[in-house]
């Protein structure tokens, strides 16, 4: 009998290797039956998991991390099993504040991180009220680490940002696609910059579990890991872009055109209604440079940011997150299939260039990671 | 007499906010005000001061009250939710792990006053347990500078630990005080003095 494994999502593009796996079915190949349930919101997610509705959940990388510093209500333990996606966020602005910026200065492009913080500071003195999807996500952490802590930021639920920002709640966002694509279908919104600008290497989305739950399913731990990494590497390949939006505008999954779900797998985006089509390299990654593993100095970085945010101790911030971020079972289960690096953890933001590191067999080119101001992060100092 | 419950549901949809409306209604001394949902939703919720705030499981804007319940402040409120489907496990489950009150859509309004008094009565529980921890922890504070007041006078007067207390006490009924605030002045100024 093929087991059933109950999985909780958002409906967001990066939630495509879950889909993927079920639908296309990389899971059927493993002889697992997923049966996905889409949430309406980030803290039911959290609650089904908690409960045992759910035994996985797609999930943004800082709320496993938010669990194990005991931020946002105690619960049981959550651990990260692997990343999902790497970056997908888009950062837009209302057409008011884009008029703004473009008459302090000239056209910024997309992808100058220090030339549009200007820019955007320039246009907006006084501060600014920026929308984000939940207290915990690298939405938040990335807006904080970009602008530093001068921004006020709102919790708007992903598919409500468009409204936000038409409503004038809020004058800019950080969201996940396609809901900053459908905002600028709507001509609520502009967009100025990628997540990925910020920080070319920010893991996303992923996919967590229950403490413990890992050790004691551990074969069904394996089938679905090796499941959605497959999706992932079948995702990355271009081909396939057209047939992933197809599965993904399902209703029961994002409900949103296929035309708006390509502009994020294809990595071109339209910034205004009526542009032109850019292309933003690095928009969205499932696979490709060890996108999946779980690096526990990505831990150690999200945690970081947290214990700034919410006055906690770094060090032992540090090493509560990176105690949940399992790149063992990583290790473990994906052995088979993925080329494993060398090392479990890293320096973040020190590779400007793709480059070739330690691996388990044949050699792994990690991507270009780098963030905006330059800073390396060392997860073995008090950074 | 029992004050009424000031209830928001938060409810884009009008027939069902209604329906609740109803149900709430009938089911005793409730004053009930609706919302839709919306990303102002924090701020409106501060204004309206409700007793109880009642939401959909799956809203979206569940996550702007979580933000609300980060900023956790005295003020916080205890927010129920309900199901589209009955699922009788779920809402058990819910309700043991004390994460919030789950009331299943289409409940019987004669019941619905039980399990909104519930989350109610689980809530001031667990307010109550941390109003006892904060005053455990100021008290366990006090003793702390009183001790260290002791010390103080102890040594600055070659007395004895009990003459030290009772030379605190003395000091505090002459002037009205409490202990503590005249333990906070010895220790306060024997700082200055050093």
């Amino acid at each position: 009998m093929t087991p059933a494994l109950e999985i909780g999502f958002m409906p967001l593009v990066d939630a495509a290797p879950l889909i993927v796996a079920r639908d296309m079915g990389f899971a059927a190949q493993e002889r697992l039956d997923l049966v996905l349930h889409r949430a309406g919101n980030w803290s039911m997610l959290r609650d089904l998991l908690d409960l045992g509705r759910v035994q996985a959940a797609h999930m943004l990388s800082p709320m496993p991390v938010a669990r194990a510093l005991g931020l946002g209500g105690a619960g049981p333990g959550v651990e990260t099993l692997m990343v999902l996606s790497m970056n997908g966020q888009v950062v837009g602005v209302s057409p008011d504040l884009a008029r703004d910026m473009r008459a302090a200065g000239p056209d910024l492009g997309f992808g100058d991180a220090v030339a549009t913080s200007q820019a955007l500071r320039s246009a907006r003195p006084d501060g600014l009220r920026l929308g984000v999807p939940f207290p915990f996500s690298m939405h938040a952490e990335l807006l904080g680490y970009w602008l530093g802590p001068q921004v006020t930021l709102a919790t708007v639920p992903p598919p409500d940002m468009a409204a936000a920002i038409g409503a004038g709640d809020i004058e800019a966002f950080c969201v996940g696609e396609p809901w900053g694509s459908q905002a600028v279908e709507l001509g609520a919104a502009e967009l100025i910059l990628p997540g990925a600008a910020i920080w070319s290497q920010a893991p996303e989305k992923v996919l967590a579990v229950r403490a413990g739950w890992a050790e004691e399913n551990a074969d069904l731990t394996g089938r679905l890991m090796r499941a959605v990494w497959r999706a992932g590497q079948w995702l990355s390949l271009p081909q396939n872009a057209p047939l992933a939006s197809e599965i993904l505008s399902e209703p029961d999954r994002l409900g949103v055109d296929p035309e708006i779900i390509d502009r994020a797998l294809t990595g071109q985006l339209l910034t205004r209604r009526g542009g032109e089509l850019i292309r933003a390299p690095a928009l969205l990654e499932f696979h490709h440079g060890a996108a999946n593993f779980p690096w526990r100095s990505q831990a150690a970085w999200i945690a970081g940011r947290m214990a700034r945010r919410f006055g906690l101790d770094l060090r032992r911030a540090a090493e509560a997150a990176q105690a949940i971020w399992r790149s063992d079972l990583y290790r473990q289960h994906l052995a088979d299939l993925a080329i494993l690096p060398a090392a479990s953890s890293k320096l973040e933001g020190a590779c400007p260039v793709p480059q070739a590191v330690g691996a388990t067999r044949a050699s792994l080119i990690l991507s270009e990671n780098r963030f905006f101001d330059g800073l390396i992060f060392d997860p073995s100092a008090d950074n | 007499m029992t004050q009424p419950l000031r209830i928001l549901v938060i409810q884009h949809d009008p027939a069902r906010a209604d329906m609740l409306t109803d149900a709430l209604r009938q089911a005793g001394e409730t004053e009930v005000m609706v919302l839709p949902s919306d990303s102002r939703l924090a701020s409106r919720i501060k204004e309206l001061g409700p007793d109880l705030v009642l939401i959909d499981l799956a809203n979206p804007s569940r996550d702007a009250l979580e933000e609300l319940t980060l900023a956790s402040s005295p003020a916080d409120r205890p927010v129920a939710m309900f199901v589209d489907r009955s699922d009788p496990a779920l809402t058990r489950a819910a309700v043991e792990a004390g994460v919030s009150a789950y009331v299943v859509d289409g409940i019987r309004p004669d019941r619905i006053r039980a399990v909104l008094d519930a989350a109610l009565a689980r809530f001031h529980m667990f307010q109550k347990l941390r109003t006892e921890l904060d005053a455990t922890r100021a008290a366990l504070e006090q003793r702390k500078i009183i001790d260290r007041a002791k010390g103080v006078l102890m040594r600055a007067r070659g007395i004895s630990e009990d003459e030290a207390y009772a030379l605190m006490r003395r000091a505090a009924m002459e002037r009205g005080r409490k202990i503590a605030d005249v333990a906070a002045a010895i220790v306060t100024a024997s700082e200055l003095l050093q």
